[in-house]
């Protein structure tokens, strides 16, 4: 139980395995923010397809990762979310803001075609 | 007819066992899937909110409370959770309810719990007195079974 963590050019993966709350949420932020810091990365990837369950914790957890890059002039992108995660996504207004996309390749693809290159 | 109490410590290991808790007791009614993650879901928010803001973290961690988590089935198929807390309370719980409010910015808390109990859930009900602690009922009927 935990996250794993990896790197690929300007982008920082992280990959939840576990249910998504109050209590796990503070572990996982610990963990990328030390990672991110620690690179020079400028964009952050959430690979949410092992995630199971997110409560409200999760959209705080989102936000907070999402200013994150933000402050390093990168982007935040949401890979593999499914649509049971995803209605509460919807419900917190973030599907305006941050991009999903269906798998990691895919976030990466979009990164290079848009503002921020990898 | 059915009915489960149980009284936990507020910590907040214990959010995952509320969820095992109701997934269990909601299971012989055959619920779909959407209608499980629905229930766990609102019931997560209560308790996290029971846990992190009826009794808040001093600076040395030391506030402890008991948070009682109860359940009850009807003949109806209506479920209804109540969360309750002997903490600090809510002093307006209109402005509480409120889309995006949080007192507890710090902790990356996105205001969005009352939101996401009421978006999931037939109905949410708060009782709060200050200084004496909060009580949240939450229902929701269930489809008849496929
Ligand atoms: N059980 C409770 N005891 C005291 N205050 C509470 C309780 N539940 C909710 N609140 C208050 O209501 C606010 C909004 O709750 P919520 O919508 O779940 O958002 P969040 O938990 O993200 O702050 C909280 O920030 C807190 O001030
Ligand atoms: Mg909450």
């Amino acid at each position: 139980m935990g996250i794993q963590i990896n790197i690929a050019g300007n982008a920082l993966i992280a990959k939840p395995d576990s249910e998504i709350d109050h209590h796990s949420a503070e572990r996982m932020r610990g963990q990328i923010d030390t990672a991110f810091d620690n690179s020079s990365c400028r964009h952050i990837i959430l690979d949410f397809s092992g995630v199971r369950f997110m409560d409200s914790s999760g959209i705080g957890m989102i936000i907070g990762r999402y200013k994150n890059a933000e402050k390093r002039g990168g982007r935040l992108a949401l890979a593999g979310m499914s649509d049971d995660m995803g209605r509460i996504f919807h419900i917190s207004g973030l599907a305006k803001i941050i991009t999903r996309t269906a798998t990691v390749e895919e976030a990466k693809e979009d990164f290079n075609a848009g503002r921020g290159s990898i | 007819m059915n009915r489960v109490s149980v009284a936990m410590d507020s910590k907040p290991e214990n959010i995952s066992f509320a969820r095992v808790v109701v997934a269990g007791f909601i299971a012989p009614l055959d619920p779909s899937v959407d209608e499980v993650s629905d229930i766990k879901t609102a019931v997560s928010e209560a308790i996290t909110n029971a846990i992190i803001h009826g009794y808040p973290q001093g600076e040395n961690n030391n506030t402890q409370g008991t948070v009682r988590l109860s359940l009850t089935t009807s003949e109806c198929r209506t479920i209804t959770i109540q969360v309750a807390d002997d903490g600090v309370g809510i002093a307006d719980i209109d402005t509480a309810r409120e889309p995006l409010f949080t007192t507890k910015a710090e902790l990356e808390r996105s205001g969005l719990g009352f939101t996401v109990m009421e978006s999931f859930m037939d109905s949410v009900t708060v009782d709060s007195t200050p200084g004496q602690g909060t009580t949240i009922t939450l229902a929701k009927t269930l489809a008849s079974p496929e």
